[in-house]
């Protein structure tokens, strides 16, 4: 029952009214709820309590259903991402490279770990299963961007690259 | 009806279609193990306990989900059965928190009583050290997920029978638990409190809040006087607790068990208050009825029920009877007028009362039932099990006891009053007391029509010219049900009864736990019912309003029903809550 902190959340009007939306045409057929979650993260990029709540009061079913399905799915996040999304591969091939240590540094780089949000919102950290580049073991994306037969060091220099870009230090 | 022709275990059974293997057994007389099975609340086929083999399947079948079909043959102990239903166990300990010596499941547990009997290795598989932190916020239950083997029959009762579902499996794989949404306490959830998740679980995870040690406390307190009162259908519950058959009448045992508690301890008989509850609500509704009130009236005794309107329709709050419950009320009139005649201060005098139900325990603390701000009416709710595990420990030999009767001035009762503990028992009660005031020569004294099985039961009576539209119903989603059909106005009372459990208080959530094969194959629910209408039917008194005990306290304290002291004690306010938070 421990409460993490997370960033306020920041719905606009516009985001509510799409969500609305995606709601009403869904609402009438069977096992809505996952598709209409789809739809959720597309808008808002994750799910927080308030875009539940609003889910389950559209749709007509429980708190703790909604909270239940997207629990159970690891698609679903339920805290926000960053502007830019990190994502190391622990597959297999990665995993023998090494990936442990890359995903070690990046949460050391940025003071966050695996799941989480940095505070100003710039870097979020995953983990992923393979994205079909085990050639380039270990692999890791920002964004849509591949980052391949990495070093810890490597690491720390591609996010110093992006952090240059946003014109800030972390 | 359409019949298929069966053997199991080479006996020949005729069953109904639709039946599955695990009720074509029981036809022959064989009993397949079950945990996630429970009758009319959970069959999902999920814990693989009642696996059987059957000619020409291949693999194991899950009896409480697979049709009986025409020509099958099932065999129900294999040793291919046996094998998998121990390993399924074992697995299923591996990560149990197996603290069974303190567990208050102790040798009431559908877990223990499997390993028992299968003979499994608990500590074949490597246990895990317990995990989760125990949820005891709440005022009425505690959830303990290190004991839960995830069977979802507390999911089920809260989804599917009560439309509450305020809790549901979270995560998957290995990190599955149940709990509510955003993993908050239940406390914090819009739960309702009727406990129907408690007595749904087969193992030691879900439990009422225990306060009898504040019990003992009290009664070992040489400035308190502890007066305890029963809810009126403990007297057809609690002997399931000492082993008498479901549906034993218990009264006078109970009474001279619960004065051999502790020296000086006081019993009184809670159907006193269910009918002062009736000459209040009567009088309400002949009010409601004859100066454009707002109707349809609802019966406002059972916490469950108020809480759910409180969080899921508040916009029927009006309707709810402004009658405390007979808990809420017993506390006040002790607390007041007992305290007062006999020079009591109010602070020194510990009430306790045994109440069938997890929500009274939410109820009692409810700021809004006080009738002086300095103190609760009601100091501890307990539940029937509760009583039973005090009862034990005092080391009293309750099979053996001499019936006693209950302490005065709160003795005597009606038979109104008892059937409070049953469906359809409340309007009853007050039919019989609202006929014979509307019209003195009125004799229907049995309300047949109301009572029974039924989901909803609605009748038309007509009482001195005045028809008066009734419904009753029990279980939330029943409930829920009515309400939709009322708010579009395709439905028209005068007064609605409404009892959270299914079938009333004898089915609840702080009853006696039945053991799954009582549950699942006898209807306990009707036998408890009729000890109550047994009780009834030889009552010296039927109709509350002959109680000598409700003429003595209007005589002597609250004047008549709905007047100022009456109001003021024996009457309350609702508040709307939210649908997502506590």
């Amino acid at each position: 029952m421990a409460e993490k902190t997370l960033p306020a959340f920041q719905g606009t009007p516009e985001q509510q009214q799409k969500l609305q939306e995606v709601i009403e045409q869904n609402k009438q057929l069977p096992g809505a709820l996952l598709p209409v979650l789809h739809e959720a993260q597309e808008i808002y990029g994750y799910l927080p309590i308030e875009v539940q709540q609003m889910v389950a009061d559209g749709l007509g079913v429980s708190l703790s259903e909604v909270y239940g399905v997207a629990t159970f799915y690891s698609r679903f996040s339920l805290t926000p991402k960053g502007k830019h999304r990190i994502s190391v591969c622990l597959g297999t091939a990665c995993y023998v490279k090494g990936a442990d240590k890359i995903l070690a540094e990046v949460e050391k780089k940025l003071g966050i770990k695996s799941g989480e949000c940095t505070a100003d919102g710039l870097f979020s950290i995953d983990s992923c299963r393979c994205v079909g580049a085990c050639g380039l073991a270990p692999v890791m994306m920002i964004d849509e961007d591949v980052y391949g037969k990495l070093t810890p060091a490597e690491v720390d220099k591609i996010i110093d690259k992006y952090l240059a870009e946003e014109g800030g230090s972390n | 009806m359409e019949t298929v022709h069966l053997k199991i275990n080479n006996i020949p059974v005729e069953v109904p279609k639709g039946y599955t293997i695990l009720q074509a057994a029981k036809e022959a007389n064989i009993e397949i193990p079950t945990l996630c099975y429970l009758k009319d609340i959970n069959c999902i086929g999920a814990c693989r306990v009642c696996m059987v083999e059957a000619k020409n399947r291949r693999g194991l079948l899950a009896a409480c989900v697979y049709p009986a079909e025409e020509g099958l043959e099932v065999f129900t102990n294999t040793p291919a059965v046996i094998k998998s239903r121990k390993t399924t166990l074992e697995l299923l300990l591996s990560t149990h928190h197996k603290k069974c010596l303190s567990c208050v499941r102790n040798n009431n547990c559908e877990l223990q009583r499997l390993a028992a009997e299968y003979g499994v290795d608990e500590d074949r598989f490597t246990s895990e050290e317990p995990i989760y932190e125990i949820d005891d916020a709440s005022p009425y239950i505690v959830r303990d997920n290190n004991k839960c083997i995830q069977c979802m029959r507390c999911v089920a009762a809260c989804k599917n029978v009560q439309s509450v579902s305020v809790i549901g499996p979270i995560k998957r794989g290995f990190a599955v638990h149940v709990g509510s949404a955003f993993d908050k306490s239940l406390n914090d959830s819009p739960c309702v409190g009727c406990g129907q998740c408690v007595v749904s679980c087969p193992v030691g995870a879900l439990t009422e809040k225990s306060q009898e040690d504040k019990v003992w406390e009290a009664i070992a307190d040489p400035e308190k006087q502890v007066v305890f009162y029963t809810a009126p259908s403990i007297k057809a519950t609690l002997g399931e607790s000492f082993g008498l058959p479901v549906g034993t009448n218990v009264d006078g045992k109970m009474t001279a068990a619960i004065r051999r508690l502790g020296e000086g301890v006081k019993i009184f008989n809670m159907d006193f208050t269910a009918d002062l509850t009736i000459l209040e609500e009567a009088n309400e509704l002949i009010e409601r009825v004859q100066n454009g009130g707002t109707l349809p009236m609802f019966t406002s005794c059972c916490p469950g029920w108020v809480k759910f309107v409180e969080h899921y329709y508040p916009e029927f709050i009006p309707h709810l009877s402004t009658c405390k419950s007979p808990q809420a009320m017993f506390g006040a009139v002790l607390k007041s007028y007992y305290c007062e005649k006999n020079n009591i201060d109010p602070k020194n005098l510990f009430v306790v009362s045994v109440i069938p139900c997890t929500a009274k325990k939410f109820e009692a603390s409810r700021p809004d039932l006080r009738s002086n701000e300095a103190y609760d009416d009601v100091d501890v709710a307990l539940t029937t099990r509760e009583l039973a595990r005090m009862i034990k420990r005092a080391g009293i030999s309750f099979n053996e006891l001499e019936e006693e009767d209950y302490d005065a001035p709160f003795n005597k009762a009606t038979g109104g009053g008892a059937i409070f503990g049953a469906t359809g028992g409340v309007l009853e009660a007050a039919l019989r007391t609202a006929a014979r005031t509307l019209d003195g020569e009125f004799k229907k004294v049995d309300f047949e029509e109301v009572r029974g099985p039924e989901a909803v039961r609605t009748v038309t009576y007509e009482v001195a010219g005045i028809k008066i539209n009734v419904a009753v119903t029990s279980g939330l989603g029943n409930a829920r049900q009515l309400l939709e059909k009322i708010k579009k106005g395709e439905a028209d009372y005068q007064m609605v009864e409404i009892m959270a459990c299914p079938g009333g208080c004898i089915n609840g959530g702080g009853q006696p736990l039945l053991s799954d094969s009582i549950r699942n194959y006898v209807d306990y629910k009707a036998l408890r019912s009729k000890a109550l209408y047994d009780y009834d039917a030889a009552a010296e008194f039927r109709c509350s309003d002959e109680s000598p005990v409700i003429k003595m306290v209007y005589d002597e304290y609250f004047e008549a029903p709905g007047k100022e002291k009456a109001h003021k004690y024996l009457h309350t306010t609702y508040v709307p809550r939210d649908k997502y938070y506590k």
